[in-house]
Parts: C-alpha cells; structure tokens; sequence
C-alpha cells in the first residue's frame, strides 16, 4: 500500500509503519488540535507547534451513513456501500472523527476501543 | 433603548413549489405588510437571508425601489435568527421605527451539500464523505441516548407529534400523520435516525414587520412584544457539525448561553413559557434543545415527552406549528417561522394549535458552524 499517497498532505505520517495523525499543540496553552492549524482556539495564541496524536483511543460516539452522499464533493465509488464512522477520543489530546473500519454495525458500542489504521479509499 | 412589537405577519406556505424562493420572498413580505396596515415605502430599513434562493436585498426590484438600507444575513440555518436580532437591535437603537425582517428559501431535493471550503476545512473531509449535517445529528443524539438514557421510541414520539401538529397547519409542507412504527420502521439515514426523524430541504418564506412599542397600539393586530433576542456562537470545546476533531474537555452548546442570555433580558424563566419553538433539525435534536434552553434537566425528557406534557394541550407545548420536520427546513426562513408562529399563539390566531392562554413564547433556532438565536415573545 505504500505505493498510495495519502489523501492529502500534512494529515498523517506516510508512509509509515506506524502511522500518527498530525495535528498541532499550542505552546502556551497546551491544547491539542486536529488538523493542526496556526493559532489556538483556545487561547487565541499563535505559538504553536506539531503534535503527533496517540494511535489508540475509545469510541465516544457513532453512526453510519445510510446513503451515498452527494457528489461533489464525495469521491467514492458510484455503487454505495453504508460505512460507520465516529469520534474517537484520545485521551488529553482531541476526539478525532473518522470513518471506521474492521467493525460492524452491531459491534459498534461507546467505550469500545479503537486503533489508528490507515486504509486506501476507493474511489469511481 | 426602546422596546420592540411585532405588528405584521405574512407567510409563503413551506413545502415545494413552482415559484422561485425569491418570489416566495416578496409574497411573504407582501402579506406582512398588509397584516400591519403599512405599504413598502414605510419600511425604514430591512434584514433578510436566503442560503438558496439568491440575495435577499434584491426584493426591492419586485417589492418597490425607495432607498431602503436592505442588508442580507447568512448565520446558516440561523439566518432567520439573525435577520430578526438585526431588526431587532435597528428599533432599540433608534435606528428606524419601521422594520422588516424576512427570510426565504428553496433547496433542491435530497440532502444540503455544504461544502468544506466553505467552512474553512479541507477538501479530503468532503471527498471521503464527512461533509453531511447528519451524521453530526446521528452522532450527537447517539452520545446523548448512552449519556442520558433517552430510548429510541421518544425519537419516534417526537416526529409523530411534529407530524400531527402539521396536520393543524395550514402552512405546513408535511400535513399527514404516521405513526410511531411507520418512523421507527423507516429508512435508517444516521443511525439512530431514520428518514422521519428528520426534516428535509424545503422552500418556503417569512417577513415580519417590526416597530418600537410606543407605536405599536396604532397598528390593526394585536402586538406582541419582542422582549428579547440574543446571539451566540459556541465556546470552546463544544459538538458542533464539520469538526475534524473536538477538545478533549467537552463545552457547552451555544444554544445553553443564547437561551439563558434571552432569559435574562427578559426577565423571566424557562417556567414561565407557554410555547415553545425549539430548532427540531431531527427528532433528537428538539429532545436536546429542551434541556440546553433550560426547559429540563439532561434526561427528563423521556418522562415529559412520554406523558405529552410536550403535545399542544400539555404543560410545555413544544414546536406547534409541526416544526421543522413537518415544515422542512428552508433555511432562511426557518427561524423566523418559529416567531410567526409564536406571534400567532399570543395573537389567539393560531386556530386548532391554539394553545389555551398563552402569553408567553420563547424560540430558539441553532445554525452551522455553531450559532444560536433565541428570543422571548409576550402579549
């Protein structure tokens, strides 16, 4: 998979055999962000810097999307499959959202925990 | 600072239509005017917001070109909100005496399609599909129901109801009941939510017509008087709709700060409402909405809504009119439908929704990317 480039730059680490999420951390405050941007929400500061976020977390809340969105801007393929996604939190630094992945919807339950994968996205 | 009466009403029924928006727009702001007893060329000045159906000012080409300050409004689905606090703060500050405040709309089928740049995001948010206002609903109500204990029946309970008081609305786009199993049984859009949970893009438009309270006794109807309106954005922290990512601490909804700030300039409490209009965008939403305005604590809407203390004849009527479910949701116009209606009820004009004795009236209406209106409404 290594030969995929990742959806946009600046997300995530790639290519990796552990793959982070980029995000930013604000020097004065402290606050995370995702993705990182130049200045705090928070606190309003623009000293801030990268902050690779934690890799595993636990699923805060979940749904899935029951029909193929629009297009644009959905880039998926024309036949559409129902896929979930959520929030999922990583302790002292965000809840990130995310499509998800190994999962069905049955097994879906807040609390349960999550990993980063990274995963090619199918397009037409 | 003077206070604020609303003295005219006209309204574009919600639904679909073969007009444009913008002729919704002008037939609405037509009938205010009539209502109020006044022609075009007394509106002093004007505050109006479509997202679809094109600039709001241009109604002066259809409505009379007299030099009115006609200024548009974009809050989202909050434009109504906002159209009506900018009327409202052109009175109290003396600005003008005579105002209007409309706001109209007409969506193409299917979902709204936002789009990323527009909110500051990234295109890879919408190319993989994160782009659509419902799954934000699906997930906040999801937390909500594991935080709170709210079953999925209530969901149903709440569209039913949207769906009966529709039935009573002449204006309304969804004017036929269903029952709870038809809801529960329908197509799952964002799990727990399924099509008839939530509303749908519609058309449709609202003016209102606005003086200062002195004046107010000169006009045909009956006012009501505008005690408050208040806007917020979210603070810190908080769920709202396209965010990549949320703080690790959780804040408040907008719509907590909006409603007690409306509270507080008003003087009086979520007790002392008799009608209720909240932003029901999706079933679970309206359940939401009741306790950040304050009407409840976080989970006491199972027992209110399941003794139908929120039905038109219960002790806390809530949206009914049919809200947005039954009306669809034209974003420009949506939260000033909830005022028209507020208007209606403490005009004792609101026909079979009439709600016995009401005098008081509070609306709350919440629009991306996390904005609130809400105000408070006496006869």
């Amino acid at each position: 998979m290594t030969d995929l480039a990742p959806i946009t730059d600046g997300l995530f680490t790639w290519p990796s055999d552990a793959p982070q999420l980029i995000g930013s951390k604000c020097d004065k405050c402290g606050t995370v962000a995702f993705p990182a941007q130049g200045s705090c929400a928070r606190c309003t500061s623009t000293d801030v810097s990268e902050h690779l976020l934690a890799r595993e977390g636990t699923l805060w809340t979940w749904t899935v999307q029951g029909f193929r969105p629009k297009s644009p801007p959905y880039d998926g393929p024309a036949e559409f499959v129902p896929f979930p996604l959520g929030y999922v939190e990583l302790p002292g630094e965000v809840k990130v959202e995310t499509r998800l992945v190994d999962v069905t919807t049955d097994q879906l339950s807040i609390g349960m925990p999550m990993e980063l994968a990274i995963v090619p996205f199918e397009t037409e | 600072m003077s206070d604020v009466a609303i003295v005219g009403l006209g309204i574009h029924a919600f639904g679909r239509h073969p007009i444009t928006g913008r002729e919704q727009g002008a037939i609405a702001a037509r009938r205010a005017l009539e209502d109020a007893g006044i022609q075009w060329s007394d509106v002093e000045y004007a505050f109006g917001g479509s997202s679809a159906a094109g600039a709001a000012d241009t109604l002066v080409s259809d409505l009379g070109l007299t030099g009115v300050p006609f200024i548009n409004v974009s809050n989202g689905c909050a434009t109504g909100g906002s159209a009506l606090i900018s009327a409202y703060n052109a009175l109290r500050s003396g600005t003008a005496e005579t105002v209007m405040a409309i706001g109209f709309d007409k969506h193409p089928r299917g979902a709204f399609d936002p789009q990323p740049a527009d909110y500051g995001i990234g295109d890879w948010y919408g190319e993989t599909g994160l782009m659509l206002t419902t799954q934000f609903f699906g997930m906040k109500i999801q937390r909500y129901m594991h935080e709170h204990g709210i079953s999925k029946d209530v969901l149903a309970k709440v569209a039913a109801k949207a769906f009966r008081n529709g039935a009573k609305n002449p204006n309304a786009w969804r004017r036929t009941p269903i029952s709870e199993d038809d809801i529960l049984d329908a197509t799952m859009i964002a799990d727990p939510l399924t099509q008839y949970m939530f509303c749908s893009p519609a058309e449709g438009a609202v003016a209102l017509v606005l003086t200062t309270a002195e004046r107010a006794a000169s006009f045909p109807n009956k006012p009501v008087f505008l005690r408050s309106a208040v806007l917020r954005s979210r603070p810190f922290g908080s769920f709202e709709v396209f965010n990549p990512a949320l703080a690790a601490d959780r804040g408040k909804s907008p719509s907590v700060a909006a409603a007690a700030g409306a509270f507080e300039m008003a003087g009086i409490g979520p007790s002392d409402i008799d009608v209720v209009q909240v932003q029901d965008t999706e079933s679970g939403a309206e359940i939401m909405h009741l306790a950040e305005c304050g009407f409840c604590a976080d989970g006491e809407q199972e027992d209110l809504i399941r003794s139908g203390a929120t039905e038109l004849g219960g002790s806390m009527p809530v949206n009914t009119d049919g809200g947005c479910l039954a009306n669809g949701e034209p974003i420009g116009a949506s939260g000033l439908r909830q005022v028209h209606e507020s208007v209606l009820q403490l005009r004792g004009a609101a026909g079979e929704r009439q709600v016995e004795d009401a005098h008081t009236a509070f609306t709350h209406v919440y629009g991306a990317p996390g904005i609130s209106c809400c105000t408070v409404l006496t006869n």
